[in-house]
């Protein structure tokens, strides 16, 4: 990769990051927060993303974000109020914004048209549709003056320019000397320096920013010119720019000023000893009064490839399997029955099990991101649907495994658009019912017992169920006679078929039926489920394992073979007893559970490992339960053991397998399947299922 | 001068000779990662026949394929002293059961000869052409279909 790319590339990274931080500012201003904090960070990144587009000549992009800068510096400076409806302009020019730097990075812009639709907003909202040019200086406190804008002839204006770098221009390896040059190029230029805070060694931090300046310029170029110059340093540096010769700055500074370098050093050297003691008394005061003072402490952190955390997952899930298989046969060898070895062993097992934690947690990331593009796709189903809608979000900082929250934006999309579109009520229904004509949708986040719980939840009208079933009977998914419980109902929404949708590509558009959702939630070894009041809104649960790569299961024998039950799907081990069986015929069973009967599936035949029997007498029945609350009872032979295993998966080398999720390895360093517990018990209705492709798939 | 045209002219290859069903066979030495005796495999439900099953090689889920019986002849009964090659088919390992291994073959491109075309439409599926070398006659396989077919459909 060519330099200029690479730094390309970190531009648009950098991108992203700054368009995070606008849309929690936006978020929270909207919120009511509206501190200078607030504004200032909302306007750097809008401001930093002007900059940096501004060095890879993305001229449709600059253009748009300095308007919209412009906008926020009268926020800044207090003369513009953002009301609501400036808030929510704020807010589709942050999505904008997005979209264009997203535009820019795939190439070129091609439709302006939104962008500038917004832009003329922005121009009404800043007054009357002013040259922005002039709008620049609104937020500082000085009248603008007769500038080469509106002189027909260039005239030689003197500026006086007070500039003092705070240390974050520093940080950001800034230089003012090339500031200066920069200016000078502009005209004749004058500067002063200004040592006056200029400490003593003693108290010197070679980080901080210490120096001042006082520079005239005489120059033929307008304000703005020179304002330019100090384009990037901007926020880092209070900075004043008058026009003329103000009396103050032209009288002689008074005498610390006027002490040179030599002097200071002299007289520090003379005094040196003295202050050196003093300082050394004061110091452990000075610095517990620092303290309060220094900013919320950063984490620091590090960009690492996404291929080097996985190499060291991998790696880590063999040093797993090594370290049980070491176990098992270190425990296993008869002659070996030390107590010392028995505890190293031991020991090696939790730093293992602690390796693997911490390695998981680097892949683990919170699912603000997430949700704040969900806040987008609200806004946008909001103004299509002409509705008012309110996102809460709750829990954004749980943490899930990074490719959950990857797979996890489509679906979620999709539900926040269904709740959206199809739950809440217009503004005029709601009021007529009594309820607020703002509709509220949830979006919460939190962890629970080792897993992932996502709630959607909105405050609309809830599932009409009579038409739910109509529909299911008319596409011809239940029969017409058909007695449904309500949640039976609920859940036929997740049936494939149901939904009037065709294809599977326009998740992203309205239509697509929750089956899709539902199969990309259970691809990700998820569930989701549906609870619904009417009149009073529907809430949708998903709840989603931690992480990919390992989950917790029963080893279970099967005709000698060995396979793993996820434990997420299992109720409960039910008592065995044969006059619990009734045999329906044709090799089908059901098993009575406190009076319930559930379908028993002998697993051995369904995957073909023996031939169906004609009784089932023998073995253990583990009661599950489906992704879509469904009982069915799995008999198995025997169960050996509860344990987290490693996923595996069956598909690099070889393919997928009905029946079963994934592969893995055991302790004794044997690969063992892992059974697909729902299309194990699903098979007799799950026809359609090899025709569709899932949207989204585990890997 | 001689010798140098002589190697000009003819591009060696090497490869692996097997037995497998009592037939002789070789396979690119290229395509083949690393030579392992048997470990029991752990069937896969719903599998062809000359699925073996899959192993754990080193922490990835290898399927095996009985060459024999994918081929058509006989199965193999694995014992401790059959050997798995462990060979690169495309993106995808996979380990070929298979008697025992021979020796290696230093061939010329022109001594390769293609599989005749009585040859049944299984044969030519896997056998790529027939090396006649000091009385044997020993069978050049491609991997290219020994996995099942269905597999590149589930890749994508």
């Amino acid at each position: 990769m060519d330099p200029m790319a690479e730094i390309r590339l970190t531009f648009f990274q950098e991108c992203e990051e700054q368009l995070t931080a606008l849309e929690n500012g936006l978020l929270a201003m909207q919120e009511g927060e509206t501190d200078s904090e607030t504004v200032n960070a909302v306007f750097r990144a809008v401001h930093s993303i002007k900059g940096g587009a501004g060095a890879f000549k993305l001229d449709a992009l600059v253009s748009f974000a300095h308007i919209f800068e412009t906008a926020l510096d009268k926020v800044r400076s207090g003369s513009l109020t953002p009301d609501a409806d400036a808030m929510k302009l704020f807010l589709r020019a942050a999505d904008a914004l997005a979209d264009l730097v997203s535009a820019s990075r795939d190439g070129a812009v091609e439709d302006t048209a939104p962008y500038v639709g917004i832009e003329e907003e922005f121009n009404a909202l800043i007054g009357g549709g002013a040259a922005p040019e002039e709008d620049e200086f609104a937020g500082l406190d000085f009248q603008p003056i007769v500038t080469a804008f509106e002189e027909p002839e260039p005239t030689r204006n003197l500026y006086t320019i007070r500039f003092r770098p705070l240390r974050e221009l520093y940080a950001k390896a800034n230089e003012p000397l090339a500031l200066f040059r920069e200016l000078a190029r502009l005209g004749a230029l004058e500067a002063q320096c200004d040592i006056k805070n200029l400490p003593f060694l003693d108290t010197f931090e070679p980080e901080d920013s210490y120096l001042a300046w006082e520079l005239r310029l005489e120059t033929e170029s307008p304000q703005s010119a020179v304002k330019e110059v100090f384009d990037f340093v901007e926020g880092d540096c209070d900075l004043a720019i008058e026009s003329g010769q103000p009396a103050a700055a032209a009288a002689p500074p008074p005498s610390p000023q006027e002490m040179d370098i030599t002097a200071i050093l002299r007289k520090v050297r003379e005094e040196a000893p003295a202050i050196a003691a003093a300082a050394a008394a004061a110091a452990p005061a000075a610095e517990s009064e620092a303290a309060p003072k220094a900013k919320a402490v950063v984490q620091p952190t590090i960009r690492v490839d996404l291929d080097r955390v996985d190499r060291l997952i991998n790696l880590v899930g063999e040093l797993v399997i090594n370290q049980a298989m070491l176990t098992q046969r270190v425990l296993h060898s008869s002659h070996v029955r030390d107590r010392e070895v028995t505890s190293s062993l031991e020991e090696l097992e939790r730093l293992t099990r602690e390796i693997q934690e911490s390695v998981m947690a680097i892949r683990a990331q919170p699912v603000r991101p997430l949700f704040q593009r969900m806040s987008r796709i609200v806004r946008e189903v909001a103004d299509a649907t002409a509705k008012d809608v309110r996102l809460r979000t709750e829990g954004e900082a749980t943490e899930v495994d990074k490719t959950v929250v990857e797979l996890l934006a489509d679906p979620l999309t999709h539900m926040i658009r269904n709740a959206v579109d199809h739950g809440l009520e217009g503004p005029d229904q709601r009021s007529a019912i009594g309820k607020p004509p703002e509709g509220t949708v949830r979006l919460a986040a939190a962890h629970r017992s080792g897993r992932v719980i996502i709630e959607v939840s909105d405050d609309g009208q809830g599932i009409n169920r009579p038409k739910v079933l109509q529909k299911a009977i008319a596409n011809g998914l239940v029969p017409p006679d058909a007695q449904l419980s309500d949640s039976e109902i609920d859940n036929l929404l997740f049936l494939p078929g149901f939904s009037t949708a065709s294809t599977v590509s326009n998740i992203s558009g309205r239509g697509v039926g929750m089956d899709v959702v539902k199969r990309s939630i259970q691809a990700l070894g998820g569930r989701i489920s549906i609870a619904s009041t009417p009149g009073q809104g529907s809430t949708f649960t998903l709840s989603l394992p931690l992480t990919l790569a390992v989950l917790d299961g029963i080893v279970v024998t099967v005709d000698e073979q060995v396979f793993v039950i996820p434990l997420t799907a299992i109720v409960e081990t039910v008592k065995h007893e044969p006059s619990r069986i009734h045999h329906l015929g044709d090799h089908s069973f059901v098993l009575r559970v406190r009076d319930v009967l559930v379908p028993l599936i002998d697993v051995g035949a369904e995957l073909g490992v023996r031939a169906p029997a004609s009784d089932l007498r023998s073995g253990v029945a583990i009661l599950i339960e489906t992704a879509n609350g469904t009982r069915s009872a799995l008999l198995v032979d025997n169960i050996q053991d509860q344990r987290q295993v490693v996923i595996k998966s069956l598909e690099t080398n070889y393919m997928r397998v009905d029946g079963i999720a994934a592969a893995t390895i055991l302790g004794d360093g044997r690969v063992a399947m892992i059974l697909d517990v729902d299309a194990l018990v699903g098979p007799r209705h799950h026809d359609w299922a090899p025709a569709e492709i899932p949207l989204a798939k585990a890997s | 001068m001689i010798e140098k045209s002589a190697t000009e002219l003819t591009r060696e290859a090497e490869f692996v000779a097997f037995r497998a069903g009592g037939l002789e066979f070789c396979i690119n030495i290229m395509s083949v990662r690393e030579i392992r005796g048997w470990t029991p495999a752990t069937a896969i439900p719903r599998a062809p026949s000359y699925i073996r099953g899959v192993i754990n090689l080193r922490g990835v889920v290898l399927p095996i394929v009985d060459l024999g019986v994918r081929l058509g002849l006989p199965g193999t009964e694995p014992t401790a002293r059959h050997v798995i090659i462990v060979a690169q088919v495309g993106e995808r390992a996979a380990g070929l059961l298979v008697d025992s291994v021979s020796d290696i073959l230093s061939v010329e491109d022109t001594s390769i000869q293609p599989t005749p075309d009585v040859a049944s439409q299984l044969a030519r599926m896997f056998v790529r052409g027939v090396i006649a070398m000091d009385g044997r006659m020993i069978s050049v396989v491609t991997m290219d279909n020994v996995l099942p077919a269905g597999m590149d459909l589930e890749a994508a």
